[in-house]
Order: C-alpha cells, then structure tokens, then sequence
C-alpha cells in the first residue's frame, strides 16, 4: 500500500530537481506522440532541442532568434510569478500584452515621421502603462467589489483581440498601406523602432529589460519588505494577515506589475520583432508565459531558464515543421504536456511517498 | 440600420440554440464546483468536445454518434484533471488552465484535416401539436433534440442534487470534505465522478459548437465559451435553473449582437463582438456586490486523508 505523507516544509532538492524530470519524462511522452503521428520520435526530439543550437546550417539563424522568443516570456512570467505566488491568478497577460503594444505603438505612430530620440522612451512608458491600465480593471475590480479576478482578467484577452482587430483595420492602419490592414512597418521608422542593440544576437531592448526584470524580481523576493509580504501571503495567508499585510494593496500591486511588465513586452514585440500592429501579431505569449512561470517555479532564476527552454522549443518547433512536416499544434500540445508532468511531479516536493504492508484500519 | 429586419420571433427561437453550449458545460462544471473542486478547464475539454464530436459525426455520418463521443473525450480529458488534482493533490488552478492549453493544443492538432468540411445535419424535431401553437411553437419546439438534452440534463442534476442522498453526499463532500470524510463518505471518488460528469457536459457543449451551431470545425471556435460558462456558475449561484437562467441570457445577447451586425447597425462590428465578454464582466461585478452567497466551502482546496 502507497500513500502519501506531508512534509512538514517543501523539500529543496525536489523543487529544483522535479522541473528538469518534467522536461525529461515530456521529451518521452512527446516522443511518443511524434511516433503517433508518424514522425521519428528521436530525430524530432533532437530537432527541438539540439538543432536550433548547434546545427550548422540552421544554428546561426535560430541562435539570436532565441533570445528574442525567451525575451517576452520572461518578462510576462516574472510579473505573474510575483502574483502566483500571492495567490492573485491574472490569467489574462495575453490582453496586456496587446493594450501595452496597442498603447505603445499609437504613440509612436502619432509622432510619424518624427525622428526625437524620446520617441522610442515615451513608447515604452505608454506599452507600460497600457498594460498596466488594463489589468488595473481586475485589480480594482477585486478590490472594491471582491469580483474574481480570474474570470475578468480572462475575459479582456478576449475585449482585447477585438480593440485589436478593430484597430489594426481602422485608428493604426497603414495609411500608405493601399489598403492592407496592419500599421505603418516600424523597420520604415527609424527613431521608433526597436532595432537589435548588438547586431546578429537577437538582443534588443525588450530582451535588456527581461534582464533588469529577473534581477529586480530577485531582488524584491528576497530583500524587500513587499516581496516578503507577497511570499507570506501566499504561504501563510492567515499568518500575513496578523502581520498587517494589507491585502487590497497586494492585489493592486501584483496585478499592476504584471500587467505592465506584460505590456512592456507587447510593446518591444511590436516595435521589433513583429515590426507592426497586425490583427495576429500577439502569438499567445501570455498564455505560455503561464507555463513558464511555473516551470520555473515562480523564481526568478527559474524563470529566466524555463523562458529560454520555452523558447528552444518553439523555434525548435518551427525547425521541426519545416524539416520533418511536424505539425505547429504538436508543439503546443507538448507545452501542455510540460505543464501537467511538472505539476504531477510537483507532488513529490510536497509530499513523501511512504511503502507500507499494512493497511491502515 | 434597420431593425425592422430583425424578427423577434427568429431572435427568440436562435436564442435556445446559441445558449444551449454554454448551458451545458455550465451545468456540468457546476456539479463539479459543488462537490468542492474548481476545474478551470471547461474551455480545453469543450473545444476538444467540439474536434473529437465533429471527427467521429463526420466519419460515422451520424451526429448522435459524435455527441456520444464528444461527450467520453470530454470526460476522459477531465479525468486527467482528475488524476492531478485529486490523486497528486497538484494546484486546481494551475491544473485547470493547463487543461485547457493543452485541449486547445490537442484540438488544433486532432482538427486539422477537418478543417472546411461541413457537418453531417442534424434533423430538427418538430414536436407534434405543440410546434403548430402559434409564437410559442417555433420559439419552443422547433429545435433539435440536444436543446431538449441539455433541458433535460439540467433538471435531472437539480433533482439529484437537491432531492436525493447522492446529491447530499456530493454537496456534503463539497461543503467541508474533512468532515464528508470522516462520516466515511469517499471524497476521492464522489469528486472524481463530479469531475467526469463535469467533463462530459462540456465535450456535449463543445460538440454542440461545432455540430449544430456553426456547423464546422474553425480552430479555437469555443471562443471563451467555457470561460462564460465558468461566470454563468458564479452568476447562477450554483443552483442549477439559475444557470439556466444565465446561459439563456447570455444566449439572448450573443444572438442579439449577432443580429445586429448582420443588420448592418451603426456600431462597428468589434464593439459588437466583444459585447458578451464585456457583459460578462459587468454581470461578475453586480454578482460580487451581493457577496458569493452559496459558495461551496471545500471549493478550491486540496483534500488530504491522513487516515
């Protein structure tokens, strides 16, 4: 007979070890879907993970891309984490994402053809505070009405996307576009644009504030009156409530930063990468950045090493489409995958599996 | 605008069958909430409702069949939740929305090679009699069958929860599962039969999409349909003729919008679409106002038995 005993505090060496027996026992299970699907399950494993890096051909091509894909995820996991961990679910990072890059590159677009060197800042402070308006209406909406903040959140990803098609057809469009939906191209807008700081390493602004956001967020966890409060709440609620946490404000905060470190990165993608506001330019980065926040187990360090591994996997995802015809869903039923073996395999950092003969009467 | 060419009568009768998926997967969830646990999962195990039913109708020919299996792919997604969430005591939350990542993964990809096909048509009852009374026949009884399934289903599951010692167990594991425990009721077990209850409802719902409403197969067509569902259970209170209640309103502003963008009404059609999400949120805020009166105590938290 096996059942589960609880430890009395969440064991260390499980919670660094269960993230990289997650990855493992998905490349198996995702293995075996390749096979399913009639594709060599080692050659696609190795098609992820090893070919973007170190392929001769492909490497250098893929090798800058991926500093750009891990750049969003990380920014949005290190704002969710922060709430996560508080027990605060803002599940609609997608939606600020598109307000922070809708915000950010209307007023870039407002100043066209302007070549101020404060054209790109005022862009980033506008992506911010887009991103942080619109989560703003679960966090005030929570606080004041007690309204789930779960359920709103979500909902405006989807009040979003339709601003965003609304926009991309009418207030943004292109107007020497002939016709075509989409923005003026930031790559065309020299002074808005958010070129690679160091040529050919996929490092541009977007990826630089990823970098100040892992270290801010270390920081603040684990030397800052407010992240001790968020790591209380969320571990001892009752306790961080006799210590005088004031939970409104916790809310306001968690929500707020993720929201605009999500805007941020909407913003950076739009004006970089993406390079113009197009009805699909958001590519469900929010809704995998959930994933990452939790394959890196909410820590910042973490985060930074499951945002990379994300992102292997979605240019070695690519990879895989284009050389062995994999289809682009697999890949987004293998991030799934990665989610659920590493919250089943959660259960062995909190809990210790005891063997006994006798059943309890 | 015209709105002239908008029939109340046609309105009215589309109504029950834009409201019918949500109806489903909301009642089903609500049986799963009120036996204590929070699956956030309805819209992963919808959509993949919606692919597996549209497959197998299309294969088989036979819409009854699709439903059938729509309605086993659904709670057989959702014993996967079950397995997390009861058996490795994982996190409901962060489980639910995995679920639902990885049904919108699965569907895509079983979806593929369905896409542009056309649904095999399902057959309309006119029930006898009652269909020929006049306003109230055509809004009423000129539908098909899974409109009177759905009906059904719901006031089976308020009779069960509300009139029989299966009901009070479930509510009595969902209210406070330390103590269902202790009496020597199964907590595992009743939970994980709410689950699969909960999972076949929202294949049925997706299916509905994908079968009857649209009928097609578009990827991602659930469209937060099983997060609206979700709201409607917050809405109705857990009581079940409130959800339906709440799904047939919510049905009545889909159709309403629908109705006015094909009427070409002044409001640009983005507006129009994100509507019912935005109504959605109002509805939740006037909710919370009143407090969550009716809240199952156990729901959300991890259950333990340490003997």
């Amino acid at each position: 007979m096996i059942h589960l005993e609880k430890r009395p505090q969440p064991s260390q060496f499980w919670a660094g070890f269960t993230p990289i027996l997650a990855v493992i026992a998905t490349m198996i299970a995702g293995g075996f879907m390749f096979w399913m699907l009639g594709k060599p399950p080692l050659e696609a494993i190795r098609t992820i993970f090893w070919d973007p890096l170190f392929h001769e051909t492909f490497g250098p091509y893929s090798r800058p891309q991926l500093l750009v894909k891990a750049a969003p995820l990380i920014l949005i996991a290190i704002g969710l984490s922060l709430g996560f961990r508080a027990g605060i679910w803002n599940i609609g990072a997608e939606g600020q994402y598109i307000i922070g890059a809708i915000c950010g590159a209307g007023v870039g677009l407002a100043f066209y053809p302007s070549e101020s060197v404060l054209i790109f800042p005022a862009m980033v402070l506008a992506g911010a505070l887009g991103g942080w308006i619109w989560a703003m209406i679960p966090g005030l909406l929570k606080v004041k009405f007690g309204t789930n903040e779960i359920l709103v959140s979500l909902m405006l990803v989807y009040v979003a996307e339709n601003l965003l098609a609304s926009v991309s057809q009418g207030l943004l469009k292109n107007p020497e576009g002939m016709g075509f939906p989409g923005s003026r191209n930031f790559r065309d807008f020299p002074a808005a644009y958010n070129a690679e700081l160091i040529s050919g390493t996929g490092m541009h602004w977007g990826v630089a504030a990823a970098f100040v956001a892992v270290i801010f967020a270390y920081v603040l966890l684990t030397r800052h009156m407010l992240g001790f409060q968020v790591r209380l709440t969320g571990e001892a609620p009752r306790a961080a409530r006799f210590a005088g946490v004031n939970p409104s404000r916790l809310i306001l905060f968690c929500l707020g930063t993720s929201g605009a470190l999500a805007g941020l990165a909407g913003l950076f993608e739009v004006s970089g990468p993406s390079g113009q506001v197009t009805i699909d330019f958001n590519s469900g980065y929010g809704f995998t950045a959930i994933i990452v926040a939790f394959l890196g187990r909410l820590h910042p360090i973490g985060i930074l090493l499951a945002g990379l591994l994300m992102a292997l996997t979605y240019i070695g995802g690519e990879l895989a489409q284009l050389m062995l015809g994999l289809p682009a869903a697999a890949i987004q039923m293998f991030q799934g995958m990665l989610m659920f073996f590493l919250l089943a395999m959660d259960v062995l950092s909190h809990y210790r599996i005891r063997f006994n003969k006798t059943v309890p009467a | 605008m015209d709105l002239g060419q908008i029939n109340p009568l046609l309105l009215l009768a589309s109504l029950m069958v834009a409201a019918t998926p949500i109806l489903l997967a909301a009642i089903g969830e609500a049986v799963v909430e009120k036996s204590g646990v929070l699956n956030l999962g309805v819209e992963g195990m919808m959509i993949t409702g919606a692919v597996v039913g549209f497959a197998i109708g299309v294969n088989t020919g036979s819409p009854a069949v699709g439903f059938v299996a729509a309605a086993a792919a659904g709670a057989a997604l959702s014993m996967l939740f079950g397995v997390l969430v009861l058996y490795l005591m994982s996190n409901q939350v962060a489980t639910g929305l995995g679920l639902t990542l990885f049904g919108l993964g699965l569907s895509s990809l079983i979806g593929k090679p369905y896409e542009g096909m056309k649904a095999p048509s399902m057959a309309k009852w006119d029930i006898p009699v009652l269909s020929d009374i006049p306003v109230l026949g055509p809004i009423l009884f000129r539908h098909d069958p899974m409109v009177y399934v759905s009906l059904i289903i719901v006031a089976v599951t308020w009779y069960v929860l509300t009139r029989t010692r299966a009901g009070l167990i479930l509510r009595g594991v969902g209210e406070n599962h330390d103590a269902a425990h202790a009496l020597g009721y199964k907590v595992i077990r009743v939970r994980l039969l709410a689950i699969a209850f909960g999972g076949a409802c929202a294949g049925l719902g997706g299916a509905y999409v994908s079968l009857v409403r649209v009928p097609q197969w578009v990827e991602g067509m659930t469209a937060g349909a099983g997060w609206i569902a979700l709201a409607i259970v917050v809405f109705a209170s857990w009581r079940p003729w409130r959800v339906l209640l709440g799904a047939y309103l919510f049905g009545g502003i889909t159709v309403l919008q629908l109705n006015l963008q094909a009427a070409g009404a002044a409001i640009p059609v983005e507006i129009l679409a994100m509507s019912p999400y935005i109504v959605t949120i109002l509805v939740l805020v006037v909710i919370s106002l009143r407090g969550n009166h009716g809240a199952p105590g156990s729901l959300g938290r991890i259950f333990h038995a340490t003997h």
